[in-house]
C-alpha cells in the first residue's frame, strides 16, 4: 500500500507523475512493465519482439492522442500487473521469469487473474493491451510502431510503393531500395 | 437566412445525389449540392493501416467527424448505448464528397434479373423466407435500369470482363475497359472452381485498367479498399460526375453543410432546404426539387425530422415505413490455408468472382456472389484471420502470421437479406448531434432464413478453397444483429402502392410533388452483390426523368 501511496498523492493534487524521457504519458516503471508485457504477447525470435518494434512507444503516443480515455485504465492495470508480480514472484513484472509473465497473462485471458490486484479479473486489460499491441506491431509505422517495418518483412511484403510524399518516407526506411 | 431560390437542391455528394446533379445541371437547371462532409483529392491519400473507411481504429479519415455526430444503436437483447463513428454499432459508411465511392473497392455489380423480383421468384417455393418478412418484388425490373446500368459503366468507368458469367441479366455493350491481369489468386481459384464445373470471371470494377476519362491505370498496390486512390484511377462520383457538372457552370457544391430539415409548403410540398454551415450558422435554400441522396440511415433520419402539421409523423411517413426495413448484406465465406504462398501483393486483391449460386440453391432464397476478398493489410489479417487452432498471441500466434500471411486466401460473398420490418431506423427521443439535431437510433435483427443462407455461401466457399488446393479450411460465419454499414439500404422502399412505400418507381416520395430519395434506401431488397452500380443506375434514371419532365422555378 506504501508503493501505491505515492501515485494516489501524485493523483490527489493533480499532478501527473513525471513521463519516462522521451515519452509523453508513460513513467519510466510503466515503460519497463508494459515493454515486458507486450514482448510476451510478441516475443522477439528470428524476428524482433514488440518491445523492440516500437510498441510501447505506440501506445504512449496514442495514450495521448486517440487512447486518451484509456489513460488511467493503462496506469491501474500496470500498477496492478507489476504489484501482483511482485506478490507471485518477487520481482516486478519486466524482470518475472518468461513463463510465469505468460501464465500470468494466460490468467488475465480467462478473467482469472488475482482479484487481489484485478477485481474484474483482468480480462478487459488484457484485451486493450492485446489490441493495441497487434495494432502496434503490425499497423503502418507512421504511428510510432512496426519500427524498420519489422513486422513487414517478418511476413515478407514490401514498403510502401515510391511514389508521391511515401518517395520519402520509403527512401529513409529503406535505402537500399531507392 | 434565405437565399436566392434554385431549381434544385441534392443533399448528399456520395454514390447517388451527384448523378442527379450532374444529370439537371447538364440540362441547363441551377442546382446547389450540399455535403456533410469534405471534398478530399488524391493527395490527401494516406496509406494508414489503422486509419482508414475499413479500419477506425484511429477514426475515420473520411468522416464523419469522432465527435458531434452521434448515433444509438439498440442491440439484440434490447440495450441501447450512445455510439460514436468509429464504435461498433454506428453501421457507418462515409461522409464526404464522393461519399463511399471515394474509398470503396469498387465491385461494379449489374443485380441479377430475379433480384428484382424475390417474391415471384420463391414465395411459392421458400415460405419460410416470407414468414415475418417485407421480402418483396421491385416495382421496376432489371430491364427498366439495363440502359442506366450501361450509362453508369461508361460514363463513370468500369474495368473487368462478365463474358463468362452465364448467369447475368441481358446487356447491350461490353464493358469498356479490360481486365487487370489476373493475380496469383485469381489462378489459383479458378483452376478450383473449374474443377467443380462452376463458372468463374473477372469482377467487375469502377477502376481504370487502362487510361480513361483522362485518368491514369491502377497502379496496383495493397491499400484499395478503404483507402482514397493516390493515382486516382479508382472512379466515383468526386472524380466524374461532379466535376463534369460543376463545369457546366449550373453547380454549385457547398461543403461542410449539414441539412436540419426539408422545409415544407402548407400543400405538404418542399420549399427548399434548411441547414447549418460549417461555422453553425443556418440557412434556408429555397428549391423546386429537393433531391435527398444522405445513404439509408441518414436520408430515414432527413425526413423523420422534416415534420410539418401535414407529416406530424415526418414527411413521407404516413404509413410508417419510413426508416422500416434497414438491410445491408451479410457477409461469409471461408479461409484457406495453401502450402505454397499465394500471396503476390498486387492490388486491390479482390478479382475472380463465381455467380453460380447467386439464386438456383436448393431450399434456399436467393444466395450470394462469392468472390476472393482485397488485399488484407497485416494488422486487418491479424485482427481478423486465425485458424482456429492458433492461440491469439505469443510464441505461437506470431509464427502463424509469419508462415501463414501469405498463404491464405478468403473467399466470402454478400448473402442477399431478407428484409425485416422492425430493422430499422427511428429518431432517438433524446441524442442530438452537434447542431441540436435528433440522431438516427438503429434497432432490429437479421431475419433467420438470411442466416441459413450465409451459412449454406459459408461452406460453398470452403468447397470452392478445398477444390483449388487449401489444406486447412475454415467458415467466417455471420451474427444476427442488424445489418447496415457500407451497404446500408431499404429504408425508403420503392413500391407502386404509398400503403407499403416510400417512393415511387422514379423515387418521387409519394406525399409530395418535387421530394426525391436517390441513393439504396429505395432499395426493396439489395441484391446478392455490392450495391453500387445500382445505386448510380436508379440515379440515372431518376435524374433523367427529372431533367426531361420536371418543371423548372
Amino acid at each position: 500500500m506504501f508503493l501505491a501511496g505515492s501515485l494516489g498523492a501524485a493523483a490527489a493534487c493533480g499532478r501527473k507523475p513525471a513521463p519516462a524521457p522521451g515519452y509523453r504519458f508513460l513513467t519510466q516503471a510503466e515503460v519497463e512493465t508494459l515493454g515486458a508485457w507486450v514482448d510476451t504477447l510478441i516475443p522477439p525470435d528470428e524476428d524482433p519482439g514488440a518491445r523492440d518494434a516500437g510498441v510501447v512507444r505506440y501506445i504512449d503516443i496514442q495514450l495521448t492522442r486517440w487512447f486518451r480515455r484509456h489513460q488511467q485504465d493503462y496506469r491501474d492495470a500496470l500498477a496492478a500487473l507489476d504489484r501482483w508480480a511482485r506478490s507471485r514472484t518477487g520481482y516486478g513484472f519486466a524482470r518475472a521469469p518468461a513463463g510465469e509473465r505468460e501464465e500470468m497473462l494466460r490468467l488475465m485471458e480467462q478473467g482469472k487473474a488475482d482479484a487481489a490486484w484485478f477485481p474484474g479479473g483482468g480480462k478487459q486489460a488484457f484485451e486493450l493491451v492485446l489490441a493495441h499491441a497487434m495494432q502496434g506491431f503490425y499497423g503502418n509505422p507512421r504511428h510510432g510502431g512496426n519500427a524498420g517495418y519489422a513486422s513487414w518483412k517478418m511476413i515478407g511484403v514490401p514498403p510502401m510503393p515510391v511514389r508521391g510524399r511515401e518517395h520519402y518516407l520509403a527512401a529513409k526506411t529503406f535505402p537500399e531500395r531507392s | 437566412m434565405p437565399l436566392p431560390k434554385v431549381d434544385a437542391v441534392v443533399i448528399g455528394a456520395g454514390a447517388g445525389g451527384p448523378i442527379v446533379a450532374k444529370e439537371l445541371a447538364a440540362a441547363g437547371w441551377r442546382v446547389v449540392l450540399l455535403e456533410k462532409g469534405r471534398w478530399h483529392t488524391p493527395a490527401d491519400c494516406r496509406k494508414d493501416d489503422l486509419r482508414n473507411q475499413r479500419n477506425a481504429t484511429l477514426g475515420y479519415p473520411f468522416g464523419p467527424e469522432e465527435e458531434g455526430n452521434p448515433r444509438v444503436f439498440v442491440d439484440l437483447d434490447g440495450r441501447e448505448r450512445i455510439v460514436k463513428p468509429s464504435e461498433p454499432g454506428y453501421n457507418n459508411n462515409a461522409f464526404c464528397v464522393g461519399g463511399g465511392t471515394l474509398s470503396y473497392g469498387a465491385m461494379a455489380w449489374r443485380y441479377h434479373p430475379d433480384d428484382f423480383r424475390m417474391r415471384s421468384t420463391y414465395a411459392a417455393k421458400i415460405p419460410r423466407a416470407f414468414e415475418n418478412s417485407t421480402l418483396d418484388d421491385w416495382p421496376i425490373s432489371y430491364d427498366d435500369l439495363e440502359p442506366y446500368y450501361e450509362k453508369a459503366e461508361w460514363e463513370i468507368g468500369v474495368s473487368g470482363d462478365v463474358s463468362g458469367d452465364p448467369f447475368k441479366g441481358p446487356r447491350r455493350r461490353p464493358l469498356p475497359m479490360p481486365p487487370l491481369p489476373p493475380t496469383r489468386e485469381h489462378e489459383i481459384l479458378e483452376k478450383g472452381a473449374r474443377r467443380l464445373g462452376l463458372h468463374p470471371f473477372s469482377i467487375p470494377m469502377l477502376r481504370n485498367s487502362v487510361p480513361y476519362n483522362g485518368r491514369p491505370a491502377c497502379m496496383r498496390c495493397r491499400w484499395c479498399v478503404g483507402f482514397a486512390c493516390e493515382v486516382d484511377a479508382k472512379n466515383g462520383t468526386q472524380n466524374t460526375v461532379i466535376p463534369t457538372a460543376l463545369a457546366t457552370g449550373n453547380l454549385e457544391l457547398r461543403t461542410e453543410c449539414s441539412a436540419r430539415e426539408i422545409l415544407l409548403d402548407e400543400k405538404g410540398n418542399a420549399a427548399g432546404v434548411a441547414y447549418f454551415d460549417r461555422d453553425g450558422r443556418l440557412w434556408e435554400q429555397p428549391a423546386r426539387y429537393v433531391v435527398v441522396s444522405c445513404g439509408a440511415i441518414e436520408s430515414a433520419r432527413l425526413l423523420l425530422n422534416s415534420r410539418s402539421r401535414l407529416y406530424p409523423a415526418g414527411l413521407g411517413n404516413r404509413f410508417d415505413w419510413v426508416g422500416r426495413n434497414l438491410q445491408g448484406h451479410t457477409y461469409t465465406g471461408a479461409n484457406g490455408l495453401f502450402e505454397e504462398i499465394v500471396y503476390d501483393d498486387l492490388g486491390p486483391g479482390a478479382s475472380i468472382a463465381v455467380c453460380d449460386w447467386v439464386h438456383g440453391n436448393p431450399g434456399l432464397a436467393g444466395g450470394a456472389m462469392l468472390a476472393n476478398e482485397f488485399i488484407r493489410l497485416p494488422y486487418q489479417f491479424v485482427s481478423g484471420i486465425r485458424a482456429p487452432d492458433v492461440p491469439r498471441w505469443g510464441r505461437a500466434h506470431k509464427e502463424f502470421v509469419r508462415h501463414a500471411y501469405r498463404r491464405i486466401i478468403p473467399v466470402q460473398g454478400p448473402t442477399q437479406e431478407i428484409p425485416v420490418f422492425d430493422s430499422r431506423v427511428t429518431l432517438d427521443p433524446r441524442v442530438r448531434d452537434k447542431f441540436g439535431i435528433p440522431v438516427a437510433r438503429i434497432s432490429g435483427y437479421r431475419h433467420p432464413h438470411t442466416i441459413e443462407v450465409s451459412e449454406s455461401m459459408a461452406g460453398r466457399a470452403a468447397e470452392w478453397l478445398r477444390a483449388s488446393g487449401a489444406v486447412n479450411v475454415w467458415l467466417r460465419r455471420a451474427g444476427r444483429g442488424v445489418s447496415g454499414g457500407q451497404h446500408q439500404a431499404g429504408t425508403c422502399r420503392m413500391g407502386a402502392d404509398p400503403k407499403t412505400s416510400v417512393v415511387d418507381p422514379w423515387c418521387r416520395v409519394h406525399d409530395t410533388d418535387n421530394v426525391y430519395v436517390v441513393d439504396a434506401s429505395v432499395h426493396v431488397t439489395n441484391g446478392a452483390y455490392n450495391p453500387v452500380l445500382t445505386i448510380m443506375a436508379i440515379a440515372y434514371r431518376a435524374g433523367e426523368r427529372l431533367a426531361r419532365e420536371g418543371r423548372r422555378a
